[in-house]
């Protein structure tokens, strides 16, 4: 069994949602609790004005254009190459000159425009436009961003649902401390699509209103859409760079609830142990996180089953914490990534964000979230959740340097 | 059997894709869930959709499924009382 | 450091499951798919849970218990999936009722299915296995990164059984979405892909598990060396990077005695994998595989069943052989390309 050896730094990060299409944007609109969450615009269904959803403010056109690419590339690529190249720039690393990948995470890949191929495909098999397909699968968006930003010593794409970019973000610490890559860029993006939010809300798991994570009253969640990246750098870059990243990824787990495909155990215990082993691989203690980004989707049963969870971590001790999701709902498979860049934030920020719509705990389980955004306290670890379909549970925590 | 019941096994059949089960096979008050069939939530969702579909009632909470799923009678009971044409 | 094989799952387009000798009677196909030949999916699976499964699901399912009953182990402590495509007939499935029924009544199964995740996790809940679990989908490379992420599993923690595996299947939409790309092309048949040099290739479908470990046990006789993965590398890069691979293990490229090769019966690519393996391996025998599975992202894992059912009985079925050099089987390599993009080198050895 080998020893792994030296520290996994975080150089940059980026991201875009429904509250920002970029780190300041997003920092303010959480200062002013300004939620993203609101009603479809961005494509054509009949649950336009019935569910809302986070979508990031800006058409695909205007995405290209501000990105300088092809208009016709799917929107989880466009949004992916945004946010990775918001976090190579505030890295300052040259990514080509070292041994770097690429690890990304999605489960809508290019179904947006899949989805409309299949309307005209379905009337008749010869027609459809091909490039509406072309990249379709989840490692085509992941190809679209390496290409990008000239990457192509390692590239990746996981996709556990909901857990996936945490995922990411593990494996490219992972890779870094066996000394096979230098340098990675890791996370997700996930766009809103005709297809999801039909398959959630066939799972009548989706409110009709915006969400309300961990509340007694909550009664499912909001779709969203982003991306969010982080670039992890080994000792050795960091030193040569001389660079002065804020934190350092210090813990992270991958466990599998295996109880039902899409319910998790009333005792939550696969989310339970995510979070046990992190802390393990940290050495770090429960009540050494000061802050906890649940996953808290606003479903009866997520919020139960890791609200059982924590109190059996923490019992009446639990630090701060709240669910970002009320903000810019559920980021499906980028949801790791974004809330990863999110607990940097809180890091960098020495904040915390709040948990919005809270009003009464949920009964028997006693949790107050955070409910005001809170700056000037101390963050030094902060634990990120991400918990999927198919029981994939992941959990992570970021350390100051 | 009446055809109301009748027909809702074989729909119950086909919708859950319990192939190794005939009608005969399913108890009017055979309990659906847990026990007895040993039924799931998706499986409550998919009998959601059959209510649609067959019988054009839409049920709007999930959360009264336990107990209208009960048992193909309870079914067959909620179906008359809120059949519309 | 070496990871062994302890058992091995394969459902594929030839009888690669069951007591048969390896590929004594392959199966030939004219058109443009192969399709996989199936079990009887009750031995794998209690009747009412195999009732929510779709076709790729079981695959994945029956292969991945024959490898772990090859191993016996009931429960590994992790599963590792690559899956390209994931679940393309529950995805079709449920975009089509989406269209056709304008949004309203929408079965939630054929959605709940259609995750990439599905596959490895029906695993982990029918055998309960609450340990790692992960899913990579990264077109050719989706089981390479399974395998090296295993790899690095058991580096940290050799006194484990994982479960590894690559699946991806053909449904009637996704083959005639991608014949219209061009890239699949009817033959007369499949087992003589290679012969006519002609443009295009043909469709594959197949589930591959493997259950690894980092400590060798009784009867354990193939080892996995190492995984590598290129991408958009060509030419001299290209060769650069297969032979910097070898400086990472401890073998020299003449130590190599039988390439695998990915040729797919698209005339030009396979002309360069053929050059490749003639300038870097001229002394090895040199054998194909998708002649017998098909072109699709993870038919590298076909390649490392047929490579360690190699290495286990000391000689490669005629059907598989283009050139003999006469050497003992010891060391296995396998070189994938997938339309050019994507190369992989998977290295077996015997131990």
């Amino acid at each position: 069994m080998i020893k792994l050896k030296g520290r996994v730094y975080v150089a940059g990060t980026g991201v875009i949602s429904a509250i920002g299409k970029s780190i300041p944007e997003t920092l303010t609109s959480f200062k002013n609790h300004t939620s993203g969450v609101g009603k479809v615009t961005l494509f054509d269904t009949v649950y336009k004005d019935s569910l809302p959803v986070g979508e990031v403010k800006a058409s695909n056109s205007y995405l290209a254009a501000q990105l300088s690419v092809n208009p016709d590339l799917t929107r989880t690529a466009l949004l992916g190459i945004s946010a990775a190249r918001e976090a190579v720039a505030a890295s300052g690393v040259d990514v080509q000159k070292w041994r770097t990948g690429l690890i990304s995470a999605t489960t809508v890949g290019g179904m947006d425009k899949t989805e409309s191929f299949f309307v005209d495909f379905l009337k008749d098999p010869s027609r459809g436009r091909l490039r509406n397909v072309v990249h379709h699968e989840c490692g085509s968006s992941t190809e679209l961003i390496a290409d990008d930003l000239g990457v192509k010593g390692f590239i990746s794409t996981i996709n556990t649902a909901c857990s996936s970019s945490v995922n990411a973000i593990a494996l490219g610490t992972r890779l870094i401390r066996h000394n096979i890559l230098d340098v990675v860029i890791a996370g997700g993006t996930d766009s809103l699509s005709k297809f999801t939010l039909n398959g959630f809300n066939s799972l009548m798991i989706l409110d009709q209103n915006p969400c309300r994570p961990f509340d007694a009253g909550r009664n499912g969640l909001n779709l969203g859409e982003g991306a969010g990246f982080v670039v992890l750098v080994s000792d050795r870059v960091k030193d040569e760079h001389k660079l002065k990243p804020s934190c350092v990824v210090s813990g992270y787990a991958n466990t599998n609830d295996a109880f039902h495909q899409t319910a998790s155990s009333p005792e939550g215990r696969g989310s339970f142990a995510a979070m046990q082993k992190a802390l393990a691989m940290a050495g770090l203690s429960p009540d050494q996180i000061d802050y906890i980004n649940l996953h808290g989707t606003g479903t009866l049963n997520n919020d139960l089953s890791e609200g059982t969870a924590v109190r059996r971590l923490y019992g009446d001790r639990y630090p701060r914490l709240s669910s970002t999701k009320a903000f810019t709902g559920h980021t499906l498979g980028a949801s790791g990534g974004i809330e990863a860049v999110f607990s940097i934030m809180a890091i960098e920020q020495q904040c915390v964000f709040p948990n919005l719509r809270f009003e009464t705990s949920i009964p028997g389980l006693d949790i107050k979230p955070q409910v005001a955004f809170e700056s000037n306290i101390n963050v030094s670890h902060v634990m990120s959740n991400s918990f999927g379909f198919g029981g994939n549970c992941s959990s992570i925590i970021f350390s100051v340097t | 059997m009446d055809q109301l019941t009748a027909d809702l096994k074989r729909q119950i059949i086909e919708a859950l894709n319990l192939k190794h089960l005939k009608p005969e096979d399913i108890g009017d008050d055979q309990p659906l869930f847990v026990e007895g069939l040993g039924l799931d939530s998706i499986d409550a969702l998919e009998l959601i959709v059959l209510l649609q579909t067959h019988y054009n009632i839409k049920m709007a909470n999930p959360q009264d499924g336990p107990q209208i799923f009960r048992s193909v009678k309870t079914i067959a009971e909620y179906i008359r009382t809120n059949q519309t044409a | 450091m070496a990871v062994y094989i302890k058992g091995m799952g394969n459902i594929s387009p030839q009888k690669t499951w069951g007591d048969e000798a390896l590929l004594a009677n392959p199966s030939d196909y004219s058109g443009s798919k192969l399709s996989a030949i199936e079990p009887d999916y009750a031995q794998f699976v209690d009747v009412k849970q195999l009732r929510r499964m779709s076709r790729v699901i079981k695959m994945g399912v029956a292969a991945g218990t024959m490898a772990l009953r090859q191993a016996g182990i009931n429960t590994p402590d992790g599963i590792i999936t690559g899956t390209s495509f994931g679940c393309l007939e529950d995805t079709g499935v449920f975009l089509t009722k989406l269209i056709e029924n304008n949004e309203n009544a929408l079965n939630p199964t054929p959605f709940i299915q259609s995750t990439h995740n599905t596959i490895g996790s029906q695993i982990a809940l029918l055998l309960q296995c609450q340990g790692y679990n992960q899913t990579y989908t990264q077109r050719a490379f989706s089981f390479e990164h399974a395998l090296i992420d295993a790899i690095l599993e058991l580096k940290e923690n050799a006194n484990q059984s994982l479960l590894v595996g690559g699946v991806d299947e053909i449904t009637s939409y996704s083959h005639t979405i991608q014949k219209r790309f061009g890239i699949f092309r009817d033959r007369a048949s499949s087992l003589n892909l290679f012969r006519n040099g002609r443009k295009g290739t043909v469709n594959g479908e197949g589930a591959v598990y493997v259950t690894l470990s980092g400590e060798k046990g009784e009867g354990n006789v193939v080892s996995l060396d190492s995984v590598l993965t290129i991408y958009n590398s060509y030419g001299s890069e290209l060769k650069q990077k297969v032979s910097g691979f070898f400086q990472e293990t401890s073998l020299e490229t003449s130590e190599i005695d039988l390439v695998l090769l990915g040729k797919s019966g698209e005339k030009d690519t396979d002309a360069d994998l053929e050059n490749l393996a003639a300038d870097l391996f001229p002394g090895a025998s040199l054998g194909a595989f998708k002649h017998l599975c098909g072109e699709y992202p993870t038919a590298s894992a076909f390649a490392m069943w047929l490579g360690a059912r190699i290495i286990r009985e000391g000689k490669t079925p005629a059907i598989v052989l283009d050139k003999e050099s006469g050497r003992p089987l010891k060391n296995v390599l396998i070189i994938n390309s997938y339309f050019e993009k994507y190369y992989s080198l998977i290295l077996l050895r015997a131990c």
